[in-house]
């Protein structure tokens, strides 16, 4: 479909060129050639420090350091012990656990936030959009910082709050509930800027649109489902794979919160924490590098299909 | 590919966003006037919870750093008021004279390499968005779906193999080694491009060639005043990036005194919770991170008129 377009394109191109004299073709082509000249110092950055270290990622994945016999190329034997790590799949089904808890949860919030400040137009909601964006501005791991002392027995208010209830706080960095506590760091964290994304894109909707279901006799709440949220489908692809590709990076949150929660957080919570250690703690350079490898992979996979899955459907809507 | 199909599917020129504000901004007080009370008094207070939850940590953090050590425990003050002693001069004295006044070296650093990456990243972005959108070179299409896929990369899969490059290259535990690999943002150069193509009109460069201008004088004089809000959403992207980067700097510096903000906190945090033969610098940690979240928000609050335009780039994508 998209190669057919771009022949065509460029046979009505070299259609109107034709009866052009040659000298000015050449001239024209000399000139389009400027293109490379502006992407030339972005391409040796993107060489240098994207495909090179991938290159050299996978070059390395495919070697073995043993104290006896030193470097050696062994294959694919890494990701074979990857695959079959359980530590590493561990961390894998983590992050997956994450994706399908954090991502629904940030993109709703997200998504409500936006709608409801795209219905009105008072200083309160201008006020409101500012301050739930707020958090994008807040490091990470300030973020996990501030919300561990939160949740801390000896620092954070849960105890008096829960007290003004009768209740006592649940075990905020325990191991059962840190998964939850994370979910909701990242929420923080990121739900504003997303809204933010969201909220842009309501902006951009032609208000006519409204008008006419307005005299058609939908309320508030249909156009928001069966009008807005459509027509918006292409940012919300977008957010989510934002969202997808972090989640599945993720690092900071944990391994701040790890600090006052070592019980709850074991070192290899996540793929990168793990790979972190591995190269750090024990000098598995190899290993770190395959399971870096294998994640880029995964991840890249992952969004691709996403894409892939969703390119109708938001194409088809807006 | 597909993102670009989006792209021409939601992508409204962005001149056009000023023109549209305008009705949608009569409509929405028309509907706010004509609209049920009731579901308006909902909608503020559902904002007002939210804005309740999203705040709250944060007053905390300024709370707590006028706190002394002891104060910032919750069995002696509440942790949402203020305590009886007001430490936060106390605090701020301690952090310039702890260790040599190091975490003002951080903070230094962190503000380095911000802007320096940032300046970088966004000079190549503009650069080859504009190569991009402008010219019909050889080889176009394939740079560009290789870009595209690039964006999907995550960037943290990249640290350790990059480390060990640096390494062989001498550069780790070095400035370069946070600012270099910050220089690298496919999604800048796709906004550039994307922005490029809606603004800069092929006529007018035309009309510039005519005139006997180069191609570089025709960017720097016709293009890049064009390309103004990019510049700015770009710059503000990838300077907050790399001030909120953590993983990276954590990887590639050892040095204390080359240690941005975040990894240097994060030190003192393990520190002070290690118990056992530790410091305990709890309200250094909170008066610290205080100080570091202050150049940021105040950015983005004064520069509110920049980024919420400029934002939308990335949502019209």
């Amino acid at each position: 479909m998209a190669t057919t377009t771009s022949t065509e394109v460029s046979r009505a191109g070299t259609a109107t060129r034709a009866p052009r004299r040659p000298r000015a073709g050449r001239i024209e082509r000399n000139r389009q050639r400027w293109g490379w000249f502006f992407l030339a110092p972005f391409a040796a950055v993107f060489l240098v420090l994207l495909v090179a270290p991938l290159a050299y990622a996978f070059w390395m994945s495919l070697r073995t350091d043993t104290l006896a016999a030193g470097e050696s190329f062994t294959g694919l034997a890494n990701y074979q012990r990857a695959f079959t790590d359980p530590l590493f799949l561990g961390g894998l089904g983590r992050v997956g656990l994450f994706v399908a808890v954090m991502v629904p949860i940030q993109l709703g919030v997200a998504l409500v936030a936006a709608l409801v400040l795209d219905t009105l137009a008072t200083r309160l909601s201008r006020f409101s959009r500012l301050m739930i964006f707020v958090p994008y501005a807040v490091p990470g791991m300030i973020g996990a910082l501030m919300w561990g002392f939160l949740y801390s027995p000896r620092f954070g208010p849960a105890t008096d709050i829960f007290g003004l209830f009768g209740a006592t706080p649940p075990g905020f960095l325990a191991p059962g509930t840190v998964f939850y506590s994370l979910v909701n760091i990242v929420t923080w964290q990121w739900a504003g800027y997303y809204m933010i994304i969201i909220y842009a894109a309501l902006r951009g909707i032609d208000p006519a649109v409204y008008e006419a279901a307005r005299i058609d006799g939908a309320s508030g709440f249909q156009i928001a489902t069966r009008i807005k949220v459509p027509m918006i489908s292409a940012a919300l692809v977008m957010v989510v794979i934002f969202a997808l590709i972090g989640t599945l990076q993720f690092f900071t949150e944990p391994s701040i919160l790890r600090n006052v929660a070592a019980g709850a957080i074991p070192v290899h919570y996540t793929p990168n924490m793990y790979a972190h250690g591995l190269a750090f703690s024990y000098q598995q350079f190899n290993y770190a590098s395959t399971i870096s490898f294998a994640l880029g992979v995964i991840v890249f996979a992952f969004s691709y299909l996403f894409l892939f899955l969703t390119r109708k459907r938001s194409g088809l809507n807006s | 590919m597909s993102l670009q199909t989006t792209g021409g599917a939601a992508g409204a020129p962005p001149t056009d966003r000023t023109a549209r504000r305008r009705p949608r901004r009569d409509r929405g007080t028309d509907h706010a006037a004509r609209g049920p009370h009731s579901s308006r008094v909902g909608s503020h207070l559902f904002l007002l919870a939210l804005v309740l939850y999203f705040v709250t940590p944060l007053w905390w953090l300024v709370v707590g750093a006028t706190k002394s050590n002891s104060g910032l425990f919750a069995s002696s003050s509440s942790p949402l008021w203020f305590a009886d002693d007001f430490s936060f001069v106390e605090n701020v004295q301690q952090l310039w004279t702890y260790q040599g006044g190091i975490y003002f070296t951080w903070l230094g650093n962190s503000f380095l390499y911000a802007l320096a990456a940032g300046v970088g990243a966004t000079v190549l972005a503009l650069l080859a968005g504009y190569g991009f959108a402008k010219y019909r070179f050889r080889g176009r299409n394939a740079a560009f779906a290789l870009l595209l896929g690039s964006v999907m990369v995550p960037l943290t899969a990249l640290v350790i193999p990059t480390f060990v490059l640096l390494a062989e290259m001498e550069l780790v535990n070095t400035r370069w080694a946070v600012i270099l690999p910050s220089l690298l943002s496919p999604l800048g150069v796709y906004l550039v491009r994307v922005y490029a193509q809606d603004v800069v009109p092929d006529e007018m460069l035309d009309a510039g060639r005519v005139d006997g201008a180069g191609e570089l004088r025709l960017f720097f004089q016709v293009a890049l005043p064009l390309l103004r809000p990019a510049l700015v959403t770009v710059l503000l992207l990838t300077v907050v990036a790399t001030w909120n980067n953590y993983f990276l700097a954590l990887t590639m510096v050892r040095s204390p005194d080359l240690l941005p903000v975040t990894v240097g906190l994060a030190q003192w945090q393990a520190l002070s919770s290690g118990g056992a033969g530790g410091e305990t610098l709890w309200n250094l940690v909170v008066t610290g991170a205080f100080l570091s979240v202050l150049p940021l928000i105040g950015a983005f609050l004064a520069l509110q008129r920049y980024w919420q335009g400029g934002l939308a780039l990335g949502a019209i994508k």
